[in-house]
């Protein structure tokens, strides 16, 4: 299963012109608001005609603008779950549920009963759309996009329109998904949170271009990939094992470079988690801490140094194979003395990886 | 209440002419309004001009169009009679036509108004989901639209009842063939002692309409209580 998308479109004065390819797993797309990922998305589906360009969905050309060939949304096969979850207002849940599978021609591969226990649906079968909360909506839609046999699932913001705690709450659903359904999930958002719990292959818009994109682990601990993800959002994401859980609520998990202490960790023991440490979280010492209020401290070798547009310099870090990722003052990179190859401390504050940056689930890698 | 033969005789047909003019109009009247509501094509604005003329044009001026071009000499008259054997003019059957064609812009207004509020995201939704555009019409649209549907065949029906400018000018007020409610009771009204009769038919009209009105009500009432989950 592969998607491939190689398009040009002009709207009002703005110009998409990009060009991807996705393979099995979770792509992101992420990119601020205006970048273009929902016309992006809209033209695999079939919704928007692209102006130029070709989309090969799994081998099969969808849309050609040389040969004018465009099939329509209903042909494509795809899941599309919308930031507005969009159920049929006329419909309970069961029945909007079942409204794609009366259409699909492909096998099923998930059963019903597999969609309403993954999703959690059984209590709200006989409702209908109204009387849903925002995150069951979302549940539900994703449930119908499930049942319509996609080839492949789209996913445009689907968590953007849900408060704090109820994105929370859907997240693990979505890991499960993940991990259970074994379908290739393109999935939109401009939220760095989510496509790092997410994510296997991450694609970056800037301006309707592709502006980077590979495996979430290299995207994310690029230095060239900050300023696209805001200041504040980048940071590395690492592997981490769950090997214990104290009493005062803190558990210890195995990263490659040692041990890290950890509060709010929920996962059983033996649970491969991410977790996404903030650039600006990342504290450098030349010496082995000591005296300090910190208790994470990781070996690390410096393996490059890049200075930014402000006073900010990003440090990239290797420690023991895993890529961290430090963003610190280009003042304290000189008089430290930091260079390349310099072997020194990274330090994080356990407090600072929030509960929400830290995977719920398995993760299937 | 009870009416003298003539006065049951132009109830009976103001009724029998409201059913067929509506029944007849209303999957035209559908088409049209979605036409105008989701399409964009070129003559667009003629259509909707044309749709709307009855609208706006005297009663009497269209009733007058009907009998140029339906008459038994008139273009289509000549080719409806030839070919089917219809003739309009003069006849029940033209009734039922001045009543489709007074009768249709309250009707496609009331619906267009109804597709126009179904969001087309839904209907993407539903297209996504592997629906034919047939299949979004008739399992998304058409439940949605339906208070909109009945609104506009109420609006067609009691138009259909009372229309009488371009009735009397196609088909005149002839008793039992073409004297519908209103041309009976502008009839009685022009002969000394028919008030009394007249004002039982003026009656009976409005017993007519507050039933039509309160039906339909209670009609999209619950069409609404049951899209909205009740």
């Amino acid at each position: 299963m592969s998607l491939s998308v190689q398009i040009t479109h002009r709207f009002g004065g703005f110009t998409i012109d990009t060009g991807f390819e996705t393979g099995p797993g979770v792509t992101a797309l992420f990119g601020r608001s205006g970048a273009g990922k929902t016309t992006i998305v809209n033209a695999v589906a079939g919704l928007l005609r692209p102006d130029k360009g070709q989309i090969i969905i799994d081998g099969d050309l969808v849309f050609d603008h040389r040969t004018g060939r465009h099939l329509p949304p209903h042909k494509r096969a795809l899941g599309y779950v919308f930031q507005d979850a969009r159920l049929f207002p006329h419909l309970t849940v069961l029945q909007n549920l079942r409204y794609g599978g009366r259409f699909a021609k492909r096998p099923a591969t998930i059963s019903e009963d597999g969609v309403i226990a993954l999703l959690g649906l059984a209590p709200l079968l006989e409702r209908h759309p109204a009387a849903l909360s925002g995150g069951e909506k979302q549940r539900a839609a994703l449930g119908r996009a499930l049942l319509s046999r996609p080839r492949m699932l789209l996913m445009d913001e689907p968590l953007a329109a849900l408060d704090a705690p109820r994105k929370q709450h859907i997240l693990p659903y979505l890991e499960r998904l993940k991990a259970e359904a074994g379908l290739p999930i393109l999935y939109v958002s401009h939220a760095v949170d989510e496509i790092a719990r997410l994510a296997d292959q991450m694609i970056l818009l800037k301006d309707g271009r592709v502006a980077a994109s590979g495996p979430v682990f290299d995207v994310m601990a690029d230095p060239a990939a900050i300023p696209l993800l805001g200041v504040r959002e980048a940071g590395a994401v690492l592997r981490a094992t769950v090997t214990d859980h104290a009493s005062d609520g803190l558990s210890r998990l195995q990263v490659g470079a040692g041990p890290l202490e950890l509060p709010g960790v929920k996962a059983p023991i033996g649970t491969t988690l991410r977790l996404r440490v903030l650039a600006q979280d990342v504290i450098l010492s030349l010496d082995p801490p000591q005296g300090l209020s910190a208790v994470n401290s990781l070996p690390v070798t410096i393996t490059g140094i890049h200075p930014g547009d402000g006073p900010g310099a990003a440090i990239t870090l290797d420690a023991s194979g895993e890529r961290l990722l430090a963003r610190i003052t280009a003042r304290t990179v000189k008089t430290m003395g930091l260079r390349t190859g310099l072997q020194c401390h990274a330090i994080i504050k356990a407090m600072a990886v929030a509960p929400g940056a830290i995977g719920a689930g398995p993760d299937a890698l | 209440m009870m009416l003298d033969p003539g006065g049951w005789e132009a109830l009976r047909l103001s009724l029998f002419v409201g059913v067929f003019a509506t029944l007849l109009s209303l999957p035209l009247a559908l088409w049209v309004a979605w036409l105008l509501a989701r399409r964009d094509f070129i003559g667009k604005g003629l259509l909707n001009a044309l749709v709307h003329l009855p609208l706006v044009l005297p009663p009497v001026v269209t009733g007058y169009l009907l009998l140029i071009a339906f008459g038994r000499s008139g273009p289509a008259g000549r080719f409806l009679e030839d070919t089917f054997g219809l003739v309009l003019a003069f006849r029940w059957t033209g009734a039922v036509l001045a009543a489709i064609i007074m009768g249709f812009p309250l009707m496609v207004r009331a619906m267009r108004l109804a597709i126009e509020a179904v969001d087309p995201k839904i209907e993407a939704a539903a297209a996504t989901l592997g629906a034919p555009g047939w299949a979004v019409f008739s399992t998304v649209t058409l439940p949605l639209i339906l208070p909109g549907i009945l609104a506009g065949a109420v609006m067609g029906f009691a138009k259909a009842i009372g229309e009488f400018g371009a009735t009397i000018t196609f088909v005149a007020n002839i008793p039992g063939q073409t004297q519908t409610m209103p041309s009976a009771i502008y009839t009685l009204l022009q002969v000394p002692g028919g008030e009394a009769e007249a004002i039982r038919l003026v009656l009976w009209a409005c017993l007519l309409a507050v039933v039509a009105v309160l039906l339909s009500e209670w009609l999209a009432r619950r069409v609404a209580a049951r899209i909205a989950g009740g």
